[in-house]
């Protein structure tokens, strides 16, 4: 479960400070499909690499499953990402000149938990669940379409079976088909596995897909709304 | 992250960049085959020295007329050139000290030597028979010189095997042959083994007739130019060093402490050239250091910019959930690799140049483990240095900033 209490995020630059985000407080209860909306510059970004334990909080308590991640180390956060959070890239971040195997297999490698053994078996149920072809599983990253990229990050971002799966821009660099498919595969580990899935994103056929939409402008979450109900002034409109 | 994983990760990185590899990995290839090349021939160096000086005789004192240079004392003749030592010193010495093997006083003068129409100009050393055995000499052919040829002043000589060479063609049996020494006419009696060495004080490059008749004939006068002492014991030679000092001091009556003669002690010589090839072993080491330095360098300059080019995927690989501590020893370990195989290949190329240069040139070159263990433990220093800083950074990498980079 995440609590957000009161998250600032503050830059400062020389003289001049920026706040990337003020005050934001909310909750996701496991096993929620969310998209959390804005405009770019919005703040979202940074609410992200917050959600996701890449950085800490100026000011304000952030509770991930009743762990408060403000003061916590490099490697504690480290550790936070390894077990509990999955991410998927808007340019899917594979390692180019790696298969399909090894740039799953890639989470494993930097957890201590998961047996040598156990490798192999987890990195084929996490490629069955995002549906890529058996006979591509030794195909070099380089040589994959759009889609099957970022079906191969989603496999990376399940193998270590996080409660998480945080998605930026996760078909920013897809055609509306191929975005569909990867849609679909989030929302179908969200109902079918129970993952909480977040999606971040500037685009309305994205936020569509999920049951909630958190919305940001300026730092700010200006609507929290379930099911699709959208606001006046929503971007979504 | 377990090792397997990590040599797994730093093969993947360092194949997927082979020429660029390959091209550190030469840089420190040839910094490590240069340190043990001119190691080699430092040490090379060394040994020949020593064996040249031990082809002189072991445990060797060489009393030389002419003074010692000492406070008050400016003026200085050249060695050898003053005539204050004598046959009759010798046999005192031999009389009355204890410890001496051999005593063996010898008269030196170039001369011009005439067989036929060859001629050659070279040192012509008038000794006794206890000579052959403190400068280890042996016999190609004929036989050394007889105590009886010394008692009858007979006009005698052996050959060194170069002036057989010069004189009569290699390989010509020359005993029972004339030649002559400053218009006297000599039998060749035997010619020596080939002993080596070169310059001035080749063994190979003299003439040996009986000290009494190169007195006589060709030089004249009672004086020798030095006397040759066989000490029993190495650790022996500085107390009948003394000894000899003390006893020729009262023969000479010599009080105000300025001797008419010196003392040359063979071990004395011996630390004076190795503290020569020591410095030379250093100074040619030191050159290799520099260009093992600079292959050093070439890893540091390759995983700053390969940290640069993958500093995404090091964001990426942070995401993922690798600590800080795992980032840096997989850049560490690459850096590592690189030193190590290059330290290998360089191990195995320097052995073979050296043993080649041994063979096909007048360097000799002597390969020593430490100089392999140096090479090889000074190229993992390498690696970890120059692959500190590199991993180092990449480590700190902030890993939002890393995942923007483009």
């Amino acid at each position: 479960m995440i609590k957000c209490q009161n998250i600032s995020k503050i830059y400062k630059n020389g003289e001049s400070e920026f706040a990337a985000l003020e005050n934001i407080s909310f909750e996701i209860e496991n096993g929620e499909l969310v998209a959390i909306v804005g405009h770019s510059g919005s703040g979202k970004s940074t609410l992200m690499h917050i959600l996701g334990a890449l950085d800490r909080p100026s000011a304000g308590d952030y509770f991930l499953d009743n762990q408060n991640i403000f003061g916590m180390s490099d490697d504690q956060l480290a550790k936070i990402r390894s077990q509990k959070i999955g991410f998927v890239f808007q340019s899917f971040n594979l390692l180019p000149r790696a298969d399909v195997f090894r740039n799953v297999l890639l989470p494993l490698i930097y957890d201590p938990n998961t047996a040598k053994i156990d490798r192999f078996e987890k990195v084929k149920k996490s490629l069955i669940a995002v549906g890529l072809e058996k006979e591509r599983w030794n195909y070099l990253a380089n040589n994959l379409s759009g889609g099957q990229k970022q079906r191969v990050a989603i496999a990376r971002a399940l193998v270590n079976n996080p409660d998480i799966i945080l998605a930026d821009e996760p078909t920013g660099n897809l055609d509306s088909k191929t975005g569909e498919i990867v849609l679909n595969t989030f929302k179908k580990l969200n109902r079918e596995t129970g993952h909480t899935v977040i999606l971040i994103t500037h685009e309305k056929y994205v936020a569509e897909h999920a049951d909630r939409v958190i919305e940001i402008k300026d730092g700010k979450i200006i609507a929290d709304f379930k099911n699709k109900v959208f606001s006046k002034d929503s971007i979504l409109k | 992250m377990i090792f397997s994983d990590l040599i797994k990760e730093t093969y993947l990185s360092l194949l997927s960049n082979k020429s660029r590899s390959f091209l550190t990995i030469l840089g420190i290839v040839i910094g490590i085959a240069s340190v043990i090349v001119m190691i080699s021939i430092g040490h090379g160096a060394s040994k020949n020295i020593e064996e040249n000086i031990q082809s002189l005789g072991t445990n060797l004192l060489v009393v030389m007329p002419g003074s010692q240079s000492g406070p008050g004392n400016i003026v200085r003749g050249g060695m050898g050139s003053s005539s204050t030592l004598t046959i009759q010193d010798a046999e005192y010495i031999k009389e009355q000290i204890l410890n001496i093997n051999n005593v063996a006083p010898e008269v030196s003068t170039r001369k011009q030597i005439i067989f036929k129409q060859n001629n050659t100009n070279t040192s012509v050393y008038g000794v006794n028979i206890e000579y052959q055995a403190i400068k280890k000499i042996e016999m190609e052919s004929g036989t050394f010189l007889k105590n009886e040829q010394i008692t009858k002043f007979s006009k005698v000589a052996v050959l060194g095997s170069q002036i057989r060479d010069d004189l009569f063609g290699e390989n010509i049996q020359v005993i029972g042959q004339k030649i002559k020494i400053d218009k006297q006419e000599f039998t060749i009696i035997g010619v020596t083994k080939t002993k080596g060495g070169t310059g001035m004080g080749s063994l190979d490059d003299r003439i040996y007739v009986p000290i009494s008749t190169a007195q006589h004939y060709l030089t004249g006068g009672d004086s020798i130019s030095a006397i040759n002492l066989e000490v029993s014991k190495e650790e022996l030679m500085e107390q009948v060093q003394n000894e000899v000092t003390g006893l020729l001091l009262v023969r000479h009556k010599i009080k105000n402490n300025q001797p008419d003669f010196s003392i040359i002690n063979q071990a004395d010589i011996m630390d004076t050239m190795s503290s020569i090839s020591d410095t030379l072993t250093l100074l040619l080491g030191s050159i290799a250091g520099i260009s093992l330095l600079v292959g050093g360098i070439g890893i540091m300059n390759m995983m700053l910019t390969i940290v640069a080019e993958r500093t995404k995927e090091i964001g990426l690989r942070k995401s993922l959930g690798a600590r800080n501590k795992e980032i840096n020893s997989q850049f560490l370990s690459e850096s590592i690799a690189l030193t190590f195989f290059g330290g290998i290949i360089g191990i195995i190329l320097g052995y073979l140049v050296a043993v080649v240069i041994g063979k096909f040139s007048q360097t000799a070159t002597v390969i020593t483990l430490s100089s392999i263990i140096l090479a090889f433990s000074v190229s993992a220093i390498i690696g970890i240095i120059f692959g500190y800083y590199p991993a180092r950074r990449a480590a700190k990498l902030n890993p939002i900033d890393a995942l923007r980079y483009e």
